[in-house]
């Protein structure tokens, strides 16, 4: 699936709530739901501190492909993680690079990629986007 | 209550489809419409420059803006007028003087601060202390968020003493008479940070002694852009300006200049006349509702809130002084401040989370920061309810 496949999976999903109660309790669920990030990289050579939570973001290439792994103190923060996630990973240095984050406004969760919420969630998109910068600079003079 | 709540429009407005519940107002009140009408009318019919025109406005300005300063002196219980100078915060009052004793201050002298302060009453003194080489000394704290004052943490070389009327992020009222008593005995200054304390109580600065008491306009329903000095009259008088400019000048050569007298040598440049005038009214409309009622309805809120909360399991309050004001900090065992803030902000309630300024504090609980509800003089109890669901609903989706 292409990125913008799943960015449209994910709002179809997000569709089937009418209350802002359901579609916290799902992104609640999302964010216990992620997979923890192995220890050893939650230092703060990868922490990504906002004012209020903090997020912990890394990344690896496999066949070309590009896996991220994170974590946040906070679970919201964590679901929103997750999305996030789930639309970049597996996908190429260059996909994600030309891809955008618009769905997560569609889905009505636009105030969490807010830079006045202080999460560390605008930073940790700009950080997805340096790992795959870096990997598709290292994987061009390979 | 219903007609004070109608003086403040935004109260009606809806919040993600809810209507709104505004229980931030440590961090800022709303303005009734009286301040923001003074603030229009001003613009409408006074404004000039103040100070230096001759003609009929800015003698209009310079008039309101003056009697602005007296109705601070009065809401004080300054001795004179001219020992307020109109700032532009609490912030920014605390760095007048910080700056001015960063020149006074010789290595060998301490400063000393509380382990409760905000961090525009830390970083101050520590750029003063670096730059001057004095020392900086912490007033200790308990577990409940009560100062461990002793004067033991005082000597000869102690020359200021700054510390918060009340904690912002714990609500802790501090013991400053028994502070200014002390500090005076060892020949040091005190300044008070009072921007927690002056929108919840009466405050008389000689009956406190206090050498210098700073507030904010914002946090008592006036404005924003503009806050308090209030210092004693040698203590003004010595202090080196913060800045220099028009208004503060007395004589100007490129040798040299002389400054304005208190309070003109602390305000260059133009002075926010609409803040100041909008304060003022700020002023009156806390006076006429009386300082012992709004302390009287504000303590029944936070009792309510703090027995209704303590029911719901798992909650913990972080900052249990015998002697607080209308500010509650608590956790949810096993819940995220931040998490629980969206969930609220989603049942229009607004909260502040985090380490509200003080990450001292937070790093002695070792805690990532609170939720904290803070109340104002148009909360209800109905509203107090309405937060002990939210917090319990939240608490329910998220633990």
């Amino acid at each position: 699936m292409t990125i913008q496949e799943i960015q449209s999976e994910i709002e179809e999903e997000f569709g089937f709530f009418d209350d802002w109660m359901d579609k916290y309790e799902h992104l609640i669920g999302l964010g216990k739901d992620l997979p923890l990030i192995d220890p050893k990289f939650k230092t703060e050579e990868h922490i990504i501190k906002g004012c209020q939570s903090q997020v912990w973001l890394q990344a690896e290439l496999e066949d070309g492909k590009l896996f991220y792994t994170a974590d946040s103190d906070a679970i919201i923060t964590k679901g929103v993680i997750s999305l996030l996630i789930r639309s970049f990973n597996a996908q190429s240095p260059e996909a994600i690079l030309e891809a955008n984050t618009d769905f997560i406004d569609r889905i009505g969760l636009k105030d969490h990629l807010s830079p006045t919420r202080a999460n560390g969630l605008v930073s940790m998109v700009k950080q997805m986007k340096f790992y795959a910068l870096a990997f598709k600079a290292k994987t061009q003079n390979t | 209550m219903a007609s004070i709540r109608e003086q403040f429009p935004i109260l009606k407005t809806q919040v993600n489809g809810k209507p709104l519940v505004y229980l931030d107002n440590a961090a800022s009140t709303q303005k009734p419409t009286r301040v923001v009408n003074a603030i229009a009318q001003y613009y409408n019919t006074s404004h000039s420059n103040v100070h230096r025109g001759v003609h009929s406005l800015s003698q209009k300005a310079t008039q309101l803006f003056e009697e602005a300063r007296e109705a601070v002196r009065n809401y004080l219980n300054a001795e004179s007028s001219d020992q307020i100078i109109f700032t532009k915060g609490c912030t920014d009052a605390i760095n007048t003087v910080a700056s001015g004793y960063e020149r006074l201050l010789k290595k060998g002298d301490e400063v000393l601060i509380s382990h409760l302060e905000h961090h525009s009453n830390i970083v101050p003194w520590q750029m003063a202390c670096e730059r001057s080489g004095a020392s900086l000394k912490i007033i200790p704290m308990n577990h409940k968020g009560e100062l461990e004052w002793s004067a033991s943490l005082l000597s000869p070389r102690t020359k200021m003493v700054a510390v918060n009327h009340v904690s912002n992020a714990l609500g802790t009222i501090n013991p400053i008479q028994q502070i200014i008593a002390d500090a005076h005995a060892v020949s040091a200054a005190v300044l008070i940070d009072g921007a927690q304390a002056t929108p919840h109580f009466a405050i008389d600065v000689q009956a406190l002694d206090a050498d210098f008491y700073t507030f904010s306009g914002h946090k008592v329903y006036g404005p924003t852009g503009v806050g308090v000095l209030y210092g004693k009259r040698a203590l003004l008088e010595k202090l080196p300006p913060y800045q220099g400019g028009g208004d503060m000048i007395k004589t100007v050569t490129f040798s040299k200049t002389t400054y304005a007298p208190i309070p003109f040598k602390f305000e260059a440049g133009t002075p926010n006349m609409a803040g100041a005038i909008g304060l003022h009214e700020a002023l009156n409309f806390m006076s006429e509702i009386g300082l012992e009622a709004i302390a009287s309805h504000e303590n029944r809120l936070l009792l309510y809130a703090t027995e209704e909360l303590s029911r719901i399991p798992g909650i913990r309050f972080i900052g249990t002084a015998e002697n607080k004001a209308s500010v509650l900090s608590f956790l949810v065992e096993g819940a995220h401040p931040y998490d629980v803030g969206v969930l609220l902000d989603q049942m229009g309630i607004a909260v502040r989370t985090g380490h509200h300024c003080t990450q001292p504090i937070m790093d002695y609980f070792e805690i990532p920061g609170t939720v904290r509800a803070s109340f104002g003089i148009y909360n209800t109890m109905e509203e107090v309810d309405q937060l002990v669901r939210g917090v319990m609903r939240s608490a329910s989706m998220l633990v």
